[in-house]
């Protein structure tokens, strides 16, 4: 513990100020989804807790708020901060897991196919080129209706769409790492290809990924959002932040806007946190930035 | 006991192309005969054959191009050859699979050119010295005494026990070489073939490196293949030398008969074009002009021709075969039949 | 021909270049000095991490951040460098002094042809027209003994290969007949039979233009050839400078005579070879007194307390040595 924070890592992470609040806000998200449900009094998803009587009530500082709604509330009377802790939840769930589904299969195919090379490689990456081709929205979209709504299905697509990235970064790095003379010394010890792959070019091939995992965790809370807005997204009885804003976007016009303006305000904090960080990792990790 | 007298590596004919890289679309083609895969290669080496005994030391000098890495990395079977025969310890290992390489492995090593690509950044010293002997030792009994090995093992070459935890990148390059063929020795081989082991070092560190690899030939009775661009380097360490060009053999000979009687003009180019610390001898002086083609598309007949002074019209149609010139001295130049056109 | 009558074209004097790291300071040019002559050729030698390329780097000013020039002088003709603005290298990069990197491809523009780079040196230090120009590019690329010139001007340099690129290198570096030439390991990329080209090459330019060197090489072998002077850098300083053959036959450092004995070479018949046993120490964290004297045979108790001054030894030799070696004597 000492030495990372005698590192020079921690000593230009304390210098970069975009890496603060990148941090800062990820930390404060990180928190939210944890404790943030038992710190509101209201579940907005237990019906027994709502009023319909507390409808539509504006944030506490304007007329006729009221302080046990700080934000206000919408249509079924739900607190709006209770359902932003309660959506950011879902939001962040949903990234964090296919970020890792992505993440893991796209490693895998990348190995393979600049590992072995030939035929494999060939099929990983014309797939993956032809995916690329396809806005990823359009993919997930397209999935979403083929197979349906719902959570399960949203990682799916996400996941659909997130592997590619991974398996082309790592597909390069492993095309450059087998040409380096340890991994002959591997061959040369008598090591197995599964064995040189795990223990010498895997390793070896992650640093560029954290940059892209941090960052994709961002680009899947907006691609959900906008899913959950289309309404092919997550169901309604679960919530995200972006059928959140959806939700409130039926009554924007009519100058309820509370309703959908802080969810968004809460994806762009989020997806702005996750970037700044991304981006001073970025600088950071890449050593020919340096 | 295997025979002693018995060539530890003996190379016949070895032969390593590679098709050009590249996947289907990359070397598809279209022609005016529509569509067709380019199927051209890379002639690295063209036909070599040398043999080593045990106890002895065998440089490949040549250019950079010349095929002397390529065959290192055949050798060491990390490139599968695409002919030839290659008998390591007199038997022929050309076409094992993975599970027969695994018992020659024991037998023969490597040692590598970079010290800083050499070494997994990710690995501990203690870690990249066991590689291959972690492949040999089956069993909890073998096992168990790894780490006393290592420690051994590195304190034969120069480093001590705290440098086992350490990583790659706390060591400098001479260190560094200096794990490495702790790890070469790990598994007790009787050849190892070293790729340029000194050339990305420091000329101090480099003496350094060479004492080493002398001593360990002297306490071991290793044999070493020695990769070298660096005359003056192979000089010093090698018994016998053998220059390659263009993925041949041009001349073989014991290090003082080729020093003293260069007959194949590449070696005598290379000779005179070595520069040397002491006060100019009067050297015979050849200089080349041009640079190595390409090993794409080789030349017709003396794959030296494009660059040799004495180039006749006979050079271009016949290949000259390696010829034995007597106190182990081979040549491959058509100049031994008629010697009156050697004139500069 | 002496050098002493002649005014040095370039004179370092206690130059300091120092990187500020977060491990540390790394005081990669610790007080080096030398001087060079009209039409001289100086080799500057050591080995990794001794500061030579950063000596380059200084006299052009081409030291970034986090390095920095801490002290000292570079005077060409009395100019000091050091304190000369950007806008002036600028004009003296390339016009008084030019540079030849180890790496041709690093000097060279992959997206321009060969004929447009050279053309735009000369459009900056020169007032010919494009006619006058081209047959300047023309006459120069075959004087680096690149054939049908004309035609290779229109040739990008992936088209050459390595010892063609640092011909090319070359003739760019020549063009605006610089008065100092900077070649910083010029031919250590390349083969042996190309690197006599390339240094063949060098030395006849240079002779035909009047220019002086400075050759940055790890190898002895090289300068000993090319060089009229040797400097021998350790740890970013000067352990020893002299005239060259007097330099390699009868170094007065230890640490000099050490680097020329770890060289193998054909007419030594020695089974081992002499080594300095071992490293260079870390630079950021360099022993009191001497640098050398953890590596040093001769190294007594005075080494460890003072560090010794470069001083006048026997012939042109001046050495940084307590214990200087006598002609002859093996360290």
């Amino acid at each position: 513990m000492t030495a990372f924070l005698q590192s020079e890592f921690f000593h230009n992470y304390c210098r970069s100020s975009s890496a603060m609040i990148g941090s800062g806000l990820m930390a404060f998200f990180a928190l939210a989804v944890l404790i943030g449900p038992f710190l509101v009094a209201q579940n907005p998803y237990d019906n027994a807790t709502l009023n319909l009587l507390d409808s539509y009530k504006p944030p506490m500082w304007l007329e006729g708020g009221d302080p046990q709604f700080p934000l206000g509330t919408d249509g079924q009377g739900r607190d709006v901060w209770a359902s932003i802790l309660y959506g950011a939840r879902i939001s962040l769930f949903i990234g964090l897991v296919a970020m890792i589904a992505s993440c893991t299969i796209g490693t895998v195919l990348g190995l393979i196919a600049g590992f072995y090379g030939g035929l494999a490689d060939s099929i990983i990456m014309r797939i993956a080129d032809i995916q690329l081709s396809f806005p990823s929205i359009l993919i997930a979209l397209f999935l979403m209706s083929a197979v349906g709504t719902g959570i399960d299905k949203v990682l799916i697509a996400l996941t659909a769409v997130g592997w590619v990235v991974y398996a082309r970064t790592v597909r390069g790095s492993t095309l450059s790492e087998i040409e380096k003379e340890y991994v002959q010394a591997a061959k040369v010890a008598g090591l197995p290809n599964t064995k040189i792959i795990r223990k010498h070019v895997l390793p070896n091939v992650l640093t560029p990924l954290i940059v892209i995992a941090t960052i994709q965790v961002g680009t899947f809370v907006l691609i959900e959002a906008s899913l959950s807005f289309l309404g092919v997204g997550v169901p309604i009885t679960k919530p995200s932040l972006g059928l959140l804003i959806k939700n409130g976007f039926d009554v924007l016009f009519s100058g309820l806007w509370w309703t959908s303006v802080f969810p968004g305000f809460a994806i762009m904090m989020l997806v702005f946190g996750i970037n700044l960080f991304g981006d001073f990792l970025r600088d950071e990790l890449n050593p020919r930035l340096k | 006991m295997t025979d002693v007298t018995a060539p530890m590596l003996d190379v016949r004919n070895l032969e390593m192309h590679f098709p050009l890289g590249g996947g289907l679309f990359d070397r598809l083609r279209i022609g005016r005969k529509g569509p067709r895969l380019d199927r051209s290669v890379v002639r690295a080496v063209n036909g070599v054959s040398f043999s080593i005994k045990r106890g002895e030391i065998m440089a490949l000098v040549g250019e950079s191009g010349c095929g002397k890495s390529t065959v290192a990395k055949t050798i060491a079977r990390i490139y599968k050859p695409t002919g030839g025969e290659l008998l390591i310890d007199g038997e022929d290992v050309a076409n094992h699979d993975f599970a027969q390489m695994l018992p020659v492995r024991a037998k023969m090593q490597m040692i590598f050119q970079d010290p800083y690509a050499s070494l997994n950044p990710r690995q501990k010293v203690r870690d990249i010295v066991a590689e291959p002997l972690l492949q040999q030792a089956k069993g909890a009994e073998a096992r168990r005494e790894v780490p006393a090995r290592i420690e051994k093992l590195l304190a034969r070459v120069g480093l001590n026990a705290e440098h086992a935890g350490r990583y790659p990148h706390q060591f400098s390059g001479g260190q560094r070489q200096r794990i490495g063929i702790a790890r070469a020795l790990s598994v007790t081989p009787g050849l190892i073939v070293a790729d340029e082991p000194v050339s990305a070092l420091d000329v101090s560190i480099q003496a350094q490196i060479l004492n080493l690899m002398k001593d360990l030939r002297d306490e071991f009775g290793l044999a070493y293949l020695f990769i070298s661009h660096d005359l003056s380097v192979v000089h010093h360490v090698a018994d016998k030398i053998g220059v390659m060009y263009l993925g041949f053999m041009v001349e073989t000979a014991p290090r003082d008969v080729l020093f003293a009687r260069p007959r194949h003009p590449y070696t005598r180019a290379l000779l005179s074009a070595a520069p040397s610390i002491k006060a100019k001898r009067d050297k015979q002086e050849i200089e080349l002009t041009g640079e190595v083609p390409s090993a794409l598309s080789l030349p017709s007949g003396c794959c030296f021709r494009t660059r040799c002074p004495f180039a006749w019209d006979r050079c271009a149609v016949e290949r000259p075969a390696l010829r034995d010139m007597g106190e182990g001295q081979a040549v491959a130049c058509h100049l031994i039949d008629e010697p009156e056109r050697d004139v500069a | 021909m002496t050098e002493a009558a002649k005014q040095p074209l370039l004179d370092v004097h206690d130059l300091r270049t120092h990187f500020h790291t977060f491990g540390g300071t790394v005081k990669a040019v610790n007080g080096v000095s030398f001087d060079i002559a009209e039409g001289e050729v100086m080799g500057l030698v050591g080995e990794s991490g001794g500061g030579k390329s950063v000596v380059g780097f200084s006299i052009l000013g081409l030291i970034d951040s986090p390095g920095k020039i801490e002290g000292g002088q570079i005077l060409l003709d009395g100019e000091d460098l050091v304190k000369a603005g950007e806008a002036r290298l600028r004009e003296i990069r390339g016009r008084e002094i030019s540079m030849v990197f180890q790496d041709p491809m690093t000097s060279l523009n992959p997206l321009h042809s060969v004929g447009r780079q050279m053309d735009e040196v000369l459009r900056l230090h020169s007032d010919l027209d494009a006619q006058a120009r081209h047959s300047a590019c023309v006459e120069m690329l075959e004087s680096v003994g690149i054939s049908r010139a004309t035609e290779r001007l229109r040739a990008y340099p992936h088209q050459f290969s390595g010892g063609m690129r640092q011909r090319v290198v070359i003739a760019i570096a020549l063009l605006a007949r610089p008065r100092l030439i900077i070649a910083d390991e010029p031919t250590t990329a390349l083969d042996v039979t190309i690197q006599s080209q390339i240094l063949k090459l060098m030395r006849r330019q240079i002779a035909e233009k009047g220019a002086s060197m400075i050759l940055v090489t790890h190898d002895l072998a090289v300068v000993s050839e090319m060089a009229d002077r040797i400097t021998v850098l350790y740890c970013g300083n000067v352990v020893e400078r002299g005239r060259a053959r007097e330099l390699i036959e009868a170094p007065a450092h230890p640490y000099t005579r050490g680097l020329i004995d770890s060289i193998p070479d054909p007419s030594n018949r020695h089974e081992r070879l002499k080594q300095i046993p071992g490293t260079v120490p870390d630079i950021r964290n360099l022993p009191q007194g001497c640098n050398f004297r953890d590596r040093c045979p001769r190294a007594q108790a005075l080494c460890a307390e003072i560090e010794p001054k470069l001083s006048a030894q026997r012939g042109s030799l001046s050495a940084a040595c307590h214990f200087p070696l006598n002609p002859g004597e093996s360290a």
